[in-house]
């Protein structure tokens, strides 16, 4: 241990939920992307899964929402460092659309990809199960273009890089392709409680 | 294989601008980022009555390029561990030493420490470089647009370009409250417009970044080929300026933004 001269940090909280390295954000939610953030609409926005699927299909914000809604409330943990407890999303869970296309037994992984382009990469037993949604409300508010509105994939948890904003589409595949940050230094499945943050962690 | 009627392009369906995924500018080394190396604070400079410059001595440093990060840790006597990504404000061309200006954060845990205690001969642990996609390695016209310490990163960027004499044009327009506020004043030259929000000299206008400081860039002042846009601030900043760009004809996928969160 390399202990830091004088240095005691904030007063430990004792909270389970969060993963090591990790602070409470509190309320902020910063907003962190590389890229000029899209005018998007809703009736711009439309979803697809294709790839290793029975039945690749895509879906306006109608039928998206035509969906059976889920919610998702709990906590989100960014590699940055900063975790946000508590936060509510509203969507529709992502196995309701997963089920409609219909996934080959040869699919292991998922490239996710946004109306702008950015890409990330997730084992697709990281995206079903209840455990991924696509998500348009935030505390029962639309959610923020700024923050991946109209609709952002979310993978609660997963550093919150995999939760792809301004979401697209899913591509199924039989192995495993690095996405944007990925190819930038960052870890291939990023489970923040094995601090798996960049490559090589 | 059965198609749904949504599946076949509709008119109008959206279309994306742009393959945002472009590369980062360079490979990352994993090795380098996945590991921890100590930090030796050798100097501590004021820049404003806000924000000091951090220079250490990290003799394993592999280098890095302008514009890119590095994640530092500071752990307490019991274990506690803190840990904030920082962008690099010295050029690579200072071998086996690394600088970082911060901003003192109200109740900071981490830049607090450094603004109230730290000190010449305390040590730190860095990992980095971190990130190729903000990185500028000195190849493409380059237009930078900070504000606050948001400069940072482009400070690397502007004394890379002198310490290795380019002729690649590179501009930087930097905003601040005042001059008092605007982080290393001394050191701007030609290439540096100051945009000054709160106070400004005397003959100075005082105001936001705006479409007549950014327009005539990228339409007289364009070079040719155009720029490589690099956007570093605060989130509200950073989307004021990245429309701006947008809005005066800047490509999107030729915008990189870096967002203090």
């Amino acid at each position: 241990m390399n202990v830091t001269r004088g240095f005691t940090g904030r007063p430990r909280v004792q909270n389970a939920g969060l993963p090591p390295g990790q602070y409470d954000a509190g309320d902020d939610w910063p907003v962190l992307s590389a890229e000029v953030t899209p005018d998007l609409t809703p009736a711009d926005w439309s979803f697809r899964i294709d790839g290793l699927v029975a039945a690749p299909r895509t879906w306006d914000w109608a039928e998206a929402h035509a969906l059976p809604a889920s919610a998702y409330e709990g906590d989100i943990h960014c590699v940055t460092s900063w975790s946000k407890f508590g936060v509510r999303f509203g969507g529709v869970s992502l196995d309701a659309f997963l089920e409609a296309a219909r996934p080959d037994a040869s699919a292991t992984h998922a490239v996710a990809y946004s109306h702008t382009g950015y890409t990330t990469n997730l084992p697709l037993a990281d995206l079903t199960g209840g455990r991924a949604w696509i998500a348009w409300e935030y505390e029962g508010q639309p959610l923020p273009a700024e923050h991946g509105g109209p609709a952002r994939l979310l993978v609660p948890h997963l550093y919150f890089w995999k939760s792809a904003k301004w979401i697209a589409g899913l591509r199924l595949l039989d192995h495993d392709e690095p996405g944007f940050w990925e190819q930038n230094g960052y870890h291939a499945r990023g489970n923040p409680w094995e601090e798996q943050r960049y490559s090589g962690d | 294989m059965t198609r749904t009627t949504s599946d076949t392009t509709a008119p109008g369906l959206f279309v994306p601008p742009t393959r945002f995924a472009v590369p980062g500018r360079i490979a990352v080394s994993n090795r380098e980022a996945a590991r921890w190396q100590t930090a030796t604070l050798t100097e501590v400079r004021r820049e404003t009555p806000h924000a000091s410059t951090f220079r250490f001595a990290v003799p394993g440093w592999a280098g890095h390029l302008p514009g890119q990060h590095l994640m530092l840790r500071l752990t307490a006597d019991d274990g506690y561990t803190a840990q904030r990504h920082y962008s690099i404000a010295s050029p690579p061309e200072d071998a086996g030493h690394i600088e970082l200006t911060l901003d003192h954060v109200e109740g900071g845990e981490v830049s607090g420490w450094f603004h109230t205690l730290a000190k010449p001969g305390d040590e730190v642990e860095v990992r980095g470089p971190l990130s190729g996609f903000f990185a500028w390695p000195g190849d493409r016209p380059a237009l930078l647009i900070g504000a606050g310490s948001g400069v940072v990163p482009l400070m690397s960027m502007i004394r890379h370009h002198r310490m290795r004499s380019l002729t690649v044009p590179l501009r930087l327009l930097v905003s601040a409250r005042g001059p008092e506020e605007l982080i290393y004043a001394r050191e701007y030259g030609a290439e540096t417009t100051p945009v000054f929000t709160r106070r400004a000299p005397e003959g100075v206008p005082v105001g936001r970044l705006s479409a007549s400081q950014v327009a005539p860039l990228l339409a007289a002042e364009q070079p040719p080929g155009g720029w490589e846009a690099y956007v570093c601030g605060s989130n509200t900043f950073a989307e004021h300026a990245s429309r701006l760009l947008v809005a005066a004809g800047q490509p999107v996928d030729r915008i990189r933004i870096e967002r203090f969160g």
